[in-house]
């Protein structure tokens, strides 16, 4: 169904060495608008080394990616490309520790923010305009999260399956064109489990977000992707619907483990 | 003065003309922000969603079941359903498939209204079990955006097609409204039985106003009353609070963001009238306890010594006795330091009236709160008599009863020891249960199950569920509820069962709380896994030990009770939960049940046994399930 539409993103050729190690070997992608894309594979199989290269934080050796049909500039630094419209969340948390749910998500709007420093300490006119702009959309997205109730909780007081919320509400706040999230599930138990899955398909669903995913629980993905990427020590071994992947010899043997078992 | 009686939509149509913009009727925080509609708007959204509904074919008598979280929407919709002359049926957001598919399929409901996708997804289930549901509408549409069946409609959507419908029929709003007669039925609330299925209870609009005036008459309600709308719209309670009373009386119901939320929003709104079964009660005074044992010593100090004060002025108050001045000036210097800081952070500063119902209260909570200068008062009484049959009066507070009859309502005590009444508020009936009835109404009279009495001061007092009141081998009268109340003043202690009916003596199962023992454990640097390790530490047995003496001591003081204090006791290696039945969702223990299933440990409670094995099985969500073993220790407690 997305396969006449234009990408979003595409990644030609991906090419990555640390050292000796090769990350990830000619690796291509497509992330195809309104969809639920994941990637998945075993450890250190070169999944967070991607989404560290589409947003800028490693620099590939090869290979090129273009974000709605436009090359980025290897030279780009990180905060451009999330200017473009790619926001993400990290596999471990990156959160203000001391600062309030609420502080924590409203700097996710800070791209969208136009008053100067001065302005805003006098809470003048633009700077008055903006803030509650900014604030309701940040009202929205708590209560699309259900966090309603943590607005004003510090983040180091909350349960980890939490801050992964606050994480996920601070990249959507940013309404970004292209969301990437690393292991939102990781750590949780399978009721937080759920309530991400839900959160990340109803972002999706109801806000129209184009998601990419690295995610360990096969069950959870597989339910709520619409397409899956497979990697295996740095090469893509596998790209397909969830029922093509799972009956995919490859995959089973690299991922999923002995077919038939 | 007297007012020609009404139904309530004809009660919002003269609110809405009186009170037009001038006046808010219902806030919902909404977005982090408090959204407001006067009764100008309350009339508009009932009226625009009511003649939606007609336009998808509602018609009088028909029934409407609501389901979901204290929403504006489902007050509105709750209204609309009367202004067509239909019966609302109010559901718990928390019941199950198999009680819903019940009320459902026995109500006959054409309609329903749910508060969200995972309401909905509900009632999407049973579509298919009960088919004369015809439509679902939903409020928050979130979640829900996939979901394409020409059955399921927004209530927006409703409400725009019930503009349309007003531009073709202008005058069918007001002429369904002037058909409603006060005798008409105006809602089907079913009541979380403790024992069989639930049972309808049908009340009239004559009802639920009356009792709703009288109230207000007899308490003094104004129209500047600001109420929090919390508590299940399935409970006869929050219908009479939320709905009737501020209908009648014309104040302000606030509806909290979240359920989570509730306490925070309590305290930017303020009410000045606040009504919470004993749980919530409970809850609160775990809560202030826990977070003392974190404040600072000195802070500590301080907070039980004028805890102390207030509970010896308050002891003298409550007794009309006077109080001398020494202790006077101690309590005023209280309220500056402890009291009022203590009471504004719980939202109560601006509390006229604080109601406890439901359930019969401990009396060490009930102190607590009135001796911070809440005017906490009790009040009695059922869904079948639209919720209130007696309040205790300002000045005139017995602890021990549950107040004075409400204004037209007569009582009168049986043969047995059961409580009878008589008022304008009494149910027409069960619905399609007519055995029910006759066992419970006869000439009027509600045969309330109770057993109590009149005092001399005619104050009602209530012992104990009729049925449950016993005697003890040796002739010594047992009342489970009054000791397990007692036992739950405890913070530590969750829920409590007393056993003792046809025995030698009194033993008790405990449920720790899980949170407050938690927290004294980890203080402690007492290592735990789970619930069931926690119950079984030997530290937590001493700290619950040290707890069932004090009853003990309380109890040896009665000289009714005396005879029925607690000698042996042991901790539940699981929550009591009423997903497995062990009791009700308003959180009453069903002891016959509780009996039969935990048979063993009873056995082992009376047979001197010094400890029993126990197994129990989970079952996790993704279907697996596990036993679980458990080696659960019995002890002996001091008597008096």
């Amino acid at each position: 169904m997305n396969e006449k539409k234009e990408p979003l993103l595409r990644a030609e050729d991906i090419t990555i060495t640390f050292g000796g190690l090769m990350a990830l070997n000619h690796v291509n992608l497509e992330i195809y608008p309104g969809e639920i894309m994941a990637i998945i594979g075993p450890n250190g199989a070169g999944k967070t080394t991607l989404l560290n290269i589409i947003n800028g934080f490693y620099k590939a050796d090869k290979g090129r990616i273009f974000f709605e049909g436009k090359e980025l500039d290897k030279k780009m630094k990180p905060n451009r490309i999330a200017a473009l419209g790619i926001a993400r969340t990290f596999q471990n948390l990156a959160l203000f520790r001391g600062m309030p749910t609420l502080g924590n998500i409203m700097i996710g709007r800070t791209m969208k923010m136009h008053s100067n420093i001065f302005s805003q300490a006098l809470y003048w006119r633009m700077s008055e305009k903006e803030e509650i702009e900014h604030r309701e959309a940040v009202e929205y997205i708590i209560d699309f999260l259900q966090i309603e109730n943590i607005r004003k909780t510090p983040a180091s007081m909350l349960p980890y399956g939490l801050q992964k919320r606050v994480e996920l509400a601070r990249a959507l706040v940013a309404e970004p064109k292209l969301l990437l999230l690393d292991e939102p599930m990781a750590g949780m138990n399978l009721e937080e489990k759920e309530d991400i899955a839900r959160f990340v398909l109803d972002a999706n669903e109801e806000l129209g977000y184009t998601i990419a995913l690295i995610e360990h629980d096969m069950g959870v993905v597989m339910d709520i992707c619409d397409r899956m990427v497979v990697l295996d020590f740095g090469n893509k071994i596998a790209e397909g619907t969830p029922d093509e992947i799972k009956s995919n010899p490859k995959v089973i043997k690299a991922y999923l483990g002995t077919a038939g078992g | 003065m007297e007012k020609r009686l009404m139904t309530f939509p004809q009660i919002l149509v003269e609110n809405a003309k009186s009170y037009g913009d001038r006046k808010t009727a219902i806030r919902e925080k909404d977005y982090g922000i408090w959204q407001s509609y006067t009764w100008k708007d309350y009339l508009e959204q009932v009226r625009d969603f009511a003649l939606g509904l007609a336009s998808l074919g509602f018609k009088r008598d028909d029934r409407m079941a609501i389901i979901g979280d204290n929403r504006p929407q489902l007050y509105w919709g709750l209204a609309a359903c009367q202004c067509l002359g239909g019966i609302p049926v109010p559901l718990y957001q928390d019941a199950i498939h198999k009680e819903l598919h019940y009320i459902l399929d026995h109500s006959e409901c054409r309609f329903a209204l749910a508060e969200d996708q995972e309401q909905t997804d509900k009632l999407m289930g049973l579509k298919k079990e009960v088919p004369r549901l015809e439509y679902v509408i939903y409020d928050d549409p979130r979640g829900l955006k996939k979901y394409r069946y020409d059955w399921l409609i927004a209530f927006t959507d409703v409400q725009e097609m019930g503009r349309k419908f007003a531009k073709e029929n202008p005058n069918y709003f007001m002429d369904e409204v002037n058909k409603g007669q006060v005798d008409d039925l105006s809602i089907i609330v079913y009541t979380s039985g403790t024992t069989g299925n639930p049972k309808g209870v049908m009340l009239t609009h004559r009802n639920i106003v009356t009792t709703g005036k009288n109230a207000i008459e007899m308490e003094g309600l104004r129209e500047d009353e600001e109420v929090m709308a919390y508590l299940p719209m399935a409970w006869i309670g929050d219908h009479i609070f939320s709905y009737c009373e501020t209908f009648v009386a014309g104040f302000t119901v606030n509806c909290p963001e979240d359920t989570s939320t509730v306490m925070h929003d309590m305290r930017e709104v303020g009410p000045t009238y606040l009504f919470a079964p004993p749980r919530i009660w409970e809850n609160i005074l775990t809560q202030v306890m826990i977070k003392m044992e974190d404040a600072a010593r000195i802070k500590q100090k301080m907070f039980h010594f004028f805890l102390n004060v207030a509970s010896r002025v308050e002891k003298l108050r409550m007794a009309h006795n006077p109080v001398p001045l020494g202790q006077k000036i101690l309590y005023q210097l209280g309220k500056f330091l402890v009291y009022g800081p203590l009471v504004d952070n719980l939202g109560m500063r601006d509390v006229r009236i604080a109601y406890t119902a439901g359930e019969a209260i401990g009396p060490e909570i009930f102190e607590f709160f009135r001796s911070l200068g809440i005017n906490l008062k009790q009040v009695y009484g059922m869904t079948e008599s639209s919720a209130v049959v007696s309040i205790q009066k300002d000045g005139d507070i017995d602890p021990e009863t549950v107040g004075t009859p409400l204004p037209e309502l007569d009582i009168e005590i049986s043969d047995m020891g059961e409580v009878m009444y008589k008022s304008p508020g009494v149910f027409q009936g069960y619905y399609k249960n007519p055995e029910a009835t006759k066992e419970t109404l006869e000439d009027g009279w509600v045969h309330s199950g109770d057993a109590g009495y009149l005092t001399k001061h005619g104050h009602l007092k209530i012992i104990d569920r009729a049925k449950d009141v016993s005697r003890l081998t040796d002739g010594t009268m047992f009342a489970p509820k009054y000791i397990e109340n007692k036992l739950k003043f405890c913070p530590f202690i969750k829920e409590a069962v007393a056993h003792g009916k046809d025995m030698d003596f009194v033993a008790t199962f405990i449920d720790i709380d899980y949170g407050a023992v938690g927290n004294w454990a980890e203080r402690r640097h007492i290592a735990y896994t789970s619930y069931t390790d926690l119950a079984q530490k030997p530290e937590v047995y001493e700290l619950i030990y040290n707890e069932i003496n004090r009853v003990n001591k309380s109890l040896s003081q009665d000289e009714q009770l005396k005879g029925a204090q607690i000698r042996r006791f042991l901790l539940l290696h699981k929550e009591l939960n009423p997903d497995d039945g062990e009791i009700t969702r308003t959180r009453k223990v069903r002891r016959k049940f509780v009996a039969e299933k935990y048979a063993n440990l009873i056995d082992a409670l009376y047979t001197g046994k010094d400890s029993v094995d126990v197994e129990a099985t989970f079952t996790y969500e993704d279907g697996r399930s596990t036993t679980m073993r458990a080696n659960l220790k019995i002890r002996d407690a001091e008597t008096f």
